[in-house]
């Protein structure tokens, strides 16, 4: 039960920090093709400015309920997914210092080159975290000591390409949906087109790889063995056509959040058709690291339980305060404060 | 070279970069606090304009913080993949903890503050800096309590091949991990002091908003001193600690060879391992070491040669380390009590303003000594007496391994730069002017 337990708490730290820092990292991908002047460029640096950081913290607590709760998990998916895990961590770092260091010396070289970073630090991460999740929905060759029998090219293969893609598409435009809350005028024109064009391969792509899951995983049997979670796959496709049914009607906010919604529910509809596999090895099934062989003592998984149900909380409540706090969109009075990136 | 030893190189370099920007955090976010308090309190806009200044210094510092600490958290699964499911039941819960109670405080109400200064009340946007140097203090606490427990695993058993938690209470409030906090802490917060009387000094040498540089300079230098001393206190009781948890540790810090009473402390040592004595060793203080460690002038310390040698610690990095840190030390609380004489004043002490930028990397140089002290000095061992380092290893290709630590050299030689080029030119810069912003 409290590996159950741990398992969905596991998904749905990976499920928020993909519909939080989804449309970070879309944006920051979006830049080159919607930003045209330098004041463009800071609406978009400043549309994530109060929120990037928090939302980063979500990866780490995944990270950490991993380690805590599951750490043979832990250790034979990060050292399996050794290259990867890395570059995406790379990422992350170059995404990080451009917020900090773009607005901090006057000149249009210097400005460039953080503007890289952030593009570059945004679309690695999300090609790099659609890949690894394909890797796990598909199960990796782990042998029974967990070493893994393939190496970073053995990931590369179509079924995990397509999942990358599907990143891409997901964050881009959850990313452009965040914009058009925060941007004015031209800059906002453009968001809503791009959310609009990217739409449309964002839901082919997903179609394509819902039906991939099909043949290359078992996902979908599994989920029917519970037929209530089919609910999840639902969520995730009914988040993404609201989407597009919001934005249509010029509802931005409620466009973002059901974009939100699915991708929270694309991570879930994973996670769950995992269930109880973290990591499924494709030599044989007694390899593979399920929530019960790779749990944490039932002391540990108890004492975290209080402390996620204690502290978790008050998170949500700061965190969605943080959000209320700082919804307006980006004036020109607040770009000629200081206290802006 | 294998994975093992790359591994260790990459995980050296990582912590040491890591903790270049930790101290700043942990003292500068109190500091501008307590300014930023001190400015609504008094209703005196300097107070404000000091906080806005020291504040921006901090975030350029805080930047290289965040994004290489991810990578720590990270790396124990990646390259220490042996050791995280040995350990994970205990360790990987103490992270976990750290990134839900403190984590997420801290990035988000950095966002409060730095955004926030028209968005919110100035009394919540004080509360907002004082949640973030409460969070950062909260998060120090959990993962030096981890890094205690590696050097002095209590409050567990082995159990189905692991570690297994037996008692939490017993690993967070081992003496071990409380010592280590209040030490590790205590040498930040002497870093923040000297990085900001040097700043000051440097702008009060050159008559720069003088006023405001007086009352940081007067409020750094007491809390300098004070830290410093009690970084002398803390470090004591650590090595008390220490001869009776790890004292192959103690041994080596000290180059202390044969196991005895009465023993000396000496104040010239140039140690020999390869031939388990020391070359030079002169000057002692009588019955010393036996006092300082055990309370007693005829105690026993142990001896290096007491451990086979596979089971000690390298000697020479060691004591090196450890005996510039309290060299270091010692030098703090000196120039700390000139500057606490002239805190009234500083403009008159015009030798000490021109010696005090100087002083600003020593402290950071004093930390890195104390970690390679602890870290090196747990050595061979990853958790104490319990698994060695080179069984806690990842199986991934040394390959690998070599192409992220390049990657990880040239970007984070070039990152950290590049942030202390631009503390640098800020802190050069000075406040903005009164009226603005």
């Amino acid at each position: 039960m409290l590996e159950t337990i741990w398992f969905y708490v596991w998904g749905v730290a990976w499920a928020v920090y993909c519909m939080l820092d989804g449309f970070d990292l879309g944006l920051g991908m979006l830049m080159p093709f919607i930003a045209r002047t330098e004041q463009d460029r800071r609406v978009v640096f400043n549309a994530q400015g109060p929120f990037w950081d928090g939302n980063e913290v979500w990866l780490i607590t995944a990270g950490g309920v991993t380690f805590a709760a599951f750490p043979k998990a832990y250790a034979v998916m990060f050292s399996a997914l050794y290259l990867p895990l890395l570059l995406l961590l790379f990422g992350l770092i170059l995404r990080g210092v451009s917020f900090e260091f773009r607005n901090k010396v006057d000149s249009p070289a210097w400005r460039r080159v953080w503007d890289t970073c952030l593009v570059v630090g945004s679309f690695v991460p999300s090609l790099l975290l659609g890949l690894a999740f394909a890797n796990l929905f598909r199960g990796l060759p782990i042998d029974r000591q967990g070493h893994m029998q393939t190496g970073f090219f053995g990931l590369l293969h179509p079924y995990g390409w397509l999942g990358g893609v599907l990143f891409l598409l997901l964050f881009a435009v959850h990313g452009a949906l965040w914009l058009t809350t925060k941007a004015q005028g031209d800059l906002h024109r453009r968001a809503v087109a791009a959310a609009r064009i990217l739409w449309v391969p964002m839901i082919l792509v997903a179609v394509a790889f819902l039906a991939a899951t099909y043949w290359a995983t078992p996902l979908w049997q599994n989920l029917w063995s519970r037929p209530f979670l089919l609910v999840l796959p639902l969520v995730a496709v009914a988040g993404s056509v609201s989407a597009r049914a919001w934005l249509a009607r010029q509802r931005w906010w409620a466009a973002w959040g059901a974009s939100a919604i699915g991708i929270a529910g694309a991570v879930l509809f994973g996670v769950a058709g995992m269930y109880p596999n973290l990591l499924r090895s494709t030599l044989s099934d007694e390899f593979s690291i399920t929530a019960f062989n790779a749990a944490s003592s039932p002391l540990t998984l108890k004492i975290m339980l209080g402390v996620v149900l204690v502290f978790l909380p008050p998170v949500l409540v700061y965190q969605a305060w943080v959000y209320r706090t700082f919804k307006d969109p980006i004036t020109e009075e607040f770009l000629s404060s200081e206290h802006s990136y | 070279m294998n994975t093992l030893t790359l591994s260790r190189i990459q995980f050296a370099v990582a912590t040491y970069f890591h903790f270049l920007f930790v101290p700043l955090t942990m003292g500068l976010s109190i500091l501008t606090a307590i300014m930023e308090t001190l400015g609504l309190r008094r209703g005196d806009a300097d107070y404000i304009r000091m906080a806005k200044f020291w504040g921006k210094l901090f975030l350029i510092n805080f930047a290289l913080g965040v994004v290489t600490g991810i990578t720590l958290e990270f790396q124990f699964g990646t390259n220490w993949s042996r050791y995280s499911e040995f350990v994970g039941d205990i360790f990987g819960s103490l992270l976990a903890i750290e990134a839900t109670v403190a984590f997420f405080l801290e990035s988000t109400f950095i966002a409060v503050w730095f955004f926030g200064w028209k968005k919110v009340p100035p009394k919540l946007h004080a509360a907002a800096i004082w949640l973030v140097a409460i969070a950062s203090t909260v998060s120090a606490f959990w993962i030096l309590a981890a890094n205690a427990w590696m050097q002095n695993p209590v409050g567990y058993t082995i159990r189905n091949g692991r570690a297994e938690l037996t008692d939490f209470w017993a690993v967070v409030t081992q003496r071990y991990a409380i010592l280590k906090f209040l030490h590790t802490v205590v040498g930040t917060y002497i870093l923040t002091g000297f990085f900001v009387l040097g700043v000051s000094a440097w702008h009060l040498l050159r008559k720069n908003e003088v006023p405001l540089f007086t009352k940081s300079f007067k409020l750094a230098a007491v809390w300098t001193l004070v830290f410093s001393l009690a970084a002398a206190a803390t470090g004591h009781m650590s090595a008390e600690i220490l001869s009776m948890s790890q004292p192959a540790k103690l041994a080596a810090m000290e180059s202390h060879w044969n196991t005895g009473r009465n023993v000396p402390m000496y104040l010239i040592v140039w140690p020999d391992a390869a031939n388990e004595r020391n070359v030079v060793q002169a000057w002692p203080v009588p019955s010393a070491l036996s006092f300082l460690a055990t309370y007693s002038l005829d105690g026993e310390v142990k001896g290096l040669k007491e451990f086979p040698p596979e089971d000690r610690p390298p000697v020479v990095p060691v004591f090196l380390s450890f005996r510039a840190m309290v060299g270091l030390g010692v030098l703090f609380i000196v120039v700390a009590v000139w500057a606490v004489w002239v805190r009234s004043n500083p403009l008159d002490s015009p030798r000490l303003l021109k010696l005090l930028p100087w002083m600003i990397p020593l402290p950071y140089l004093a930390n890195q000594l104390g970690w390679t002290v602890s870290e090196i000095g747990r050595q061979p061992w990853i958790v104490y007496g319990v698994m060695r380092t080179r069984d806690g290893v990842s199986a991934v290709p040394a390959g690998q391994v070599l192409a992220t630590l390049i990657v990880f050299l040239l970007l984070y030689g070039l990152l950290g730069a590049i942030d202390f080029y631009l503390l640098f030119k800020f802190a050069r810069k000075g406040p903005a002017p009164a009226g603005r912003g």
